[in-house]
């Protein structure tokens, strides 16, 4: 497989990019480790540990030869004279990849990254109650499948990404950092596996009260927040490079959008949960701060720094009640707030794109070709295009991600025993807890 | 219930690729796209209550 060689100044600042997107996972997982009980801490970690690994694996393996880069071969059929590209054409394997620095091996590197970003997404959903072997048969469809073919539509040159040149719908369905193939993706399959596992026991009572059950560590998912920023700058900025043909002298202008929106949204949040309940929420401001992180991905290589802002703050202010909303009025018990923060902030975002995008250079989107003729400014229908991305999500990956994940639940069980939920997920899966020194509760010393 | 939403879900998908293809007109094709979303958030509104926990199997 051949591709562009970057300019060597470009594929620098991209490697280096690149090496920071792991630390976005780390601070998710350090956050939803920080969300849950402390009795499923370890297990937690663990879970995280292995969705990285088996998301990596299973996207080498399968999901780069359905996903695909920019110019690679593809499926294509058809239709009133113009070509819809559905799916990559590329071997398994990472077989004929050459390992030379062009974009294409860049692709690869960012996307083996990403995927684990995205599988590590649903973890804080099913805490406290998703079985490890669950996570991983899950994790597995998900870089197999659910992933590549999205994002072979967003950044493979698919149907998506060729809706402007095929159909004079704005630039195509734009997304820099992975607000839709990386975020919503990773927030639909938090849903469904929230609808698969039911709420935790407790959660929900006969007389319509929801108790509140608290995060065991605030100091981790507010460090989490820290980690992920370095992480979200890093992914803005290759995926902008990669994606939109973004220059390196761009990363700056990206990386301030990143900062501004998140700051924006844990402010909003922040202040929204002072002014309603007394006291700032660290829980909510954090959601908040991640769910600005997300709002940035789409378009932070395409709005000013005060736009970064307005698009933070409206995030913070969605994330902040649609986590209430979803927790006391939809029964979706989600103790990481994924749903809120990824699928939600994620959509936001790429609408956001839509109303606020200005594009001063041309795109790179579609099959290694510059959208060169449209005019500069605002994109004419660039907001049909978003919503089309938004409707794809809506109406393909959610549906599918849910009963991929229900069919397998039928095979094997999703949801921990009754005793396993009670003794918690890191003496009953793991055989030991994450605290020994200072676990007392009586009924994790029950013998197994 | 649940059949229904998840069925209006890409049901409502449909109509935005079938706007896209049909219609060349960019007014007459953003009004379906948008009538596609509404059949979406119908189906997915259907799905959340779907998935509403039955009072007796709450503890």
């Amino acid at each position: 497989m051949t591709s562009q060689r970057l300019p060597e100044l470009t594929t620098i600042a991209c490697i280096f990019f690149i090496f920071l997107v792991p630390f976005a996972a780390a601070g998710l997982a350090l956050m939803n480790v920080g969300l849950g009980r402390s009795r499923s801490a370890g297990h937690m970690m663990m879970a995280s540990l292995c969705a990285l690994a088996v998301a990596g694996i299973a996207y080498f393996v399968i999901g780069f030869g359905w996903q695909g880069a920019i110019g690679g071969s593809a499926h294509i059929f058809h239709l009133s004279g113009k070509s819809w590209n559905w799916i990559a054409a590329e071997p398994f394997f990472f077989r004929k990849l050459s390992f030379d620095g062009s974009a294409t091996i860049l692709t690869a590197l960012l996307q083996l990254f990403s995927v684990g970003l995205a599988a590590v997404i649903p973890l804080g959903s099913g805490a406290d109650r998703w079985r490890l072997r669950a996570i991983c048969l899950s994790t597995a469809i998900l870089a197999a499948l659910t992933y590549p073919l999205f994002a072979h539509w967003v950044w493979g040159g698919g149907w998506l990404a060729q809706l402007g040149v095929n159909y004079g719908i704005g630039r195509g369905f734009l997304d820099a950092g992975g607000a839709s193939t990386i975020q919503v993706v990773g927030g639909f399959t938090a849903l469904a596996i929230t609808w698969i596992l039911g709420p935790r026991r407790g959660k929900y009572s006969a007389d319509g009260m929801a108790p509140a059950i608290p995060g065991h560590n605030s100091v981790f998912v507010l460090f989490g927040c820290i980690l992920a920023l370095i992480g979200w700058i890093g992914l803005n900025s290759a995926g902008a490079i990669l994606f939109t043909g973004a220059e390196p002298s761009g990363a700056p202008l990206i990386a301030i959008n990143t900062m501004l929106a998140a700051s924006a949204s844990a402010l909003t949040a922040a202040f929204i949960t002072k002014f309603r309940f007394g006291k700032p929420d660290a829980s909510l401001t954090s959601n908040g701060w991640v769910g600005g992180l997300v709002a940035s991905s789409a378009s932070c290589a395409f709005v000013s720094p005060a736009e970064a802002l307005v698009i933070g703050s409206i995030a913070g202010t969605a994330i902040t009640f649609s986590i209430e909303w979803l927790e006391l009025r939809l029964e979706v018990d989600d103790p990481g707030g994924a749903v809120s923060v990824h699928a939600v902030g994620g959509i936001w975002g790429l609408l956001a794109l839509g109303m606020f995008g200005e594009f001063q250079r041309p795109i790179l989107n579609i099959a290694g070709e510059s959208l060169t003729g449209l005019a500069s400014g605002m994109a004419s229908g660039q907001w049909l295009a978003q919503l089309i991305g938004v409707a794809t999500l809506l109406g393909f990956v959610l549906p599918l991600t849910y009963v991929v994940n229900l069919i397998l639940n039928r095979f094997y069980p999703y949801r921990v025993s009754i005793e396993g939920e009670r003794q918690g997920m890191d003496l009953h899966e793991l055989g030991a807890g994450a605290y020994p020194e200072f676990m007392t509760h009586t009924d994790e010393f029950l013998p197994r | 219930m649940k059949a229904v939403g998840l069925l209006l879900l890409p049901a409502g998908w449909f109509l935005v690729l079938a706007a896209i293809v049909l219609f060349p007109s960019p007014a007459l094709r953003g009004a379906f796209v948008v009538t596609g979303v509404a059949v979406e958030v119908l189906g997915l509104a259907l799905t959340f209550r779907s998935h509403l926990i039955p009072r007796e199997e709450k503890s």
